[in-house]
């Protein structure tokens, strides 16, 4: 099998009596969908927020590639490829749809001197062109990204976190709440790029979601955390039959 | 730039070419200052207005500025040394006065700026034998090139005039490039910048050392224009007026400043008819202001296109509905 995108070996963090995350381990496979489960508290916010560099876990390391990433911050694991959603929006509200998306990959071309000369779009308009379109965001292009619905924004803030070409995003709730019409869309628009080698090549995403049947329909692995530990990893059906999995959390 | 904007850059430069040798000397004297406070507050509308960084220190620039130009002059240097040195004088020092923003945010980073402020000013008054103390430096020359001399007033006004071009000029081109979108990604949310890569370390640093470089530029050019200045000209009220300025304006619009100064170096001249109630109005056209346009004079064109917008779609939404009943 081909190396592993991500490495997750015996992640470990506590806040103070508290062990949030107790001994993680899980590979994701290039092009796969890996989603995380687990009741609320189980650990899944700060496992992402540890593989995200925004905390510094206390023990066990994250390779992404092969190469040691544990302790890097959000900035130099965004230039090695790791994009994400967050949980709430985060869209720059004050700028345009199309310059939300500009931005989110501008950084990655030239260097900071380059890019005080570069064109406007640093040359990635066709880029978010299609994004836009692919998103069915194109009437409100020209929009500020602040006055948009709930549901746009959400897609915008989707679409930002693949402007990039990243080889993973991490995607934090991107069903969170977006209304049930909306869910479908954003399954679909998931599974296009994950398929599609030309935008997000190759791209393997890791999925927080509460939603069983987005989850479910949506991911070739799952893995549910229970109380900072890993309960079970397996496909949808795997998970679906896991006798331990149903009384621990999916419920009757 | 779309086509009507340009038509009204033009129509505007040649205004301010053509109006002032009909001015008083006092006219001209207030449109120079008005021009210096344009620089100095396209500076600061950089760093609070895109980047989004309190900055309540931005007079301790523009007195880093005068200060430099003064200095070199009395020490026999050219003021074309002078001018430059100071810009990048504060450069340095705005670089320096950016690591705190990179801890603190918000009102707290205000307070550290409005600190810096005082330190600087504190220098200023004490250090009698760089800066002359409470009694400041006088006789400060105009400065002439190759055969140009810029010693009377509308002369010199033309000069500031041209810095005052060039340095937009550069701003827009700045503002243009991803470098703007960079600093506008950090006003609005650094956590989401720094996850798409946008380093916002450095885009804080610049955005207050670049400010700060516009602010010492126009403090040069006001030093060579008052010829006197001492420690009271840039106090932390003066960072005040000036964080007003760019407020007023219109902060994260190009043309904020503009306005701003206009309404900062002008208005005051206009309430003179007030006397002693002349800070009075003027404090309370302020207040009115914030109260009914938070977002600066600027902001009016957009208030009138969201309006027209949201007027549009609830007509739509109308139609709609009455179709639907029908």
């Amino acid at each position: 099998m081909s190396q592993p995108i991500l490495k997750v070996t015996d992640l470990k963090k506590a806040y103070g009596a508290i062990q949030a995350v107790g001994g993680v381990s899980f590979e994701v496979r290039p092009g796969e969908i890996f989603g995380v489960i687990g009741p609320n508290g189980s650990g899944k916010t700060t496992l992402f927020n540890s593989m995200l560099g925004q905390i510094e876990p206390d023990e066990g390391k994250i390779e992404l590639n092969g190469q040691d990433v544990t302790s890097l911050g959000p900035l130099e694991l965004n230039r090695r490829g790791v994009g994400r959603t967050f949980q709430t929006l985060q869209v720059f509200g004050k700028m345009t749809v199309r310059d939300n998306l500009i931005v989110a990959a501008q950084e990655h071309k030239g260097n900071m001197f380059s890019r005080m000369f570069a064109p406007s779009d640093s040359g990635l308009g066709v880029k978010a062109d299609a994004l836009i379109d692919q998103f069915h965001i194109r009437h409100v292009a020209d929009k500020k990204a602040g006055e948009l619905s709930y549901g746009q924004q959400k897609l915008v803030d989707i679409a930002m976190a693949f402007m990039s070409e990243p080889s993973l995003v991490l995607l934090d709730e991107p069903c969170a709440g977006v209304n049930p019409s909306l869910v479908g869309g954003i399954s679909n628009l998931l599974k296009e790029l994950n398929a599609n080698p030309k935008i997000g090549s190759h791209s393997s995403f890791i999925v927080i979601e509460h939603n069983m049947d987005f989850v479910m329909d949506l991911c070739h692995r799952i893995m549910v955390m229970v109380e900072g530990k890993v309960m079970a990893i397996g496909t949808p059906e795997e998970i679906r039959s896991n006798k331990q999995v149903l009384e621990a959390y999916l419920g009757s | 730039m779309s086509k009507t904007n340009t038509a009204l850059a033009m129509l505007g430069l040649f205004l301010l070419v053509a109006l002032p040798p009909f001015f008083k000397n006092y006219g001209i004297h207030l449109s120079t200052t008005w021009l210096v406070f344009i620089i100095a507050t396209m500076g600061l509308n950089l760093t609070v207005g895109y980047a989004g960084q309190k900055s309540l220190g931005h007079a301790a620039f523009f007195g880093i500025g005068a200060y430099t130009v003064a200095i070199c002059l009395r020490e026999g240097f050219s003021f074309w040394l002078g001018l430059p040195l100071g810009a990048l004088l504060c450069f340095g020092v705005g670089l320096g006065l950016g690591f705190p923003a990179l801890r603190v945010q918000a009102i707290y980073l205000a307070f550290a700026t409005l600190g810096f402020n005082t330190a600087i000013w504190l220098v200023m008054r004490n250090e009698e034998g760089l800066t002359g103390g409470n009694f400041g430096i006088n006789n400060i020359q105009r400065p002439s090139l190759a055969e140009w001399s810029f010693d009377g007033n509308l002369a010199f006004y033309y000069l500031v005039l041209a810095f005052t071009v060039i340095l937009a000029l550069l701003m827009f081109g700045l503002l243009r490039s991803p470098w703007g979108k960079a600093f506008k990604a950090l006003r609005d949310n650094p956590i989401r910048a720094e996850s798409l890569g946008i380093d916002t370390r450095n885009y804080t640093l610049l955005s207050f050392a670049i400010g700060a470089a516009y602010a010492g530029i126009a403090g040069g050019l006001y030093a060579s224009q008052v010829q006197f200045i001492d420690p009271a000209l840039f106090t932390v009220g003066q960072s005040i007026m000036m964080y007003l300025m760019v407020v007023v304006g219109g902060p994260g619009y190009f043309l904020g400043p503009l306005l701003g100064s206009a309404v900062g170096v002008i208005l005051p001249e206009w309430l003179r008819f007030a006397q002693g109630w002349y800070l009075f109005v003027f404090g309370t056209a302020i207040i009115m202001l914030m109260i009914w346009l938070p977002d600066g004079l600027l902001s009016i064109p957009d208030r009138i296109a969201a309006r027209r917008l949201s007027r549009e779609a609830s007509a739509m939404r109308a139609a709609r509905a009455q179709g639907a009943t029908q």
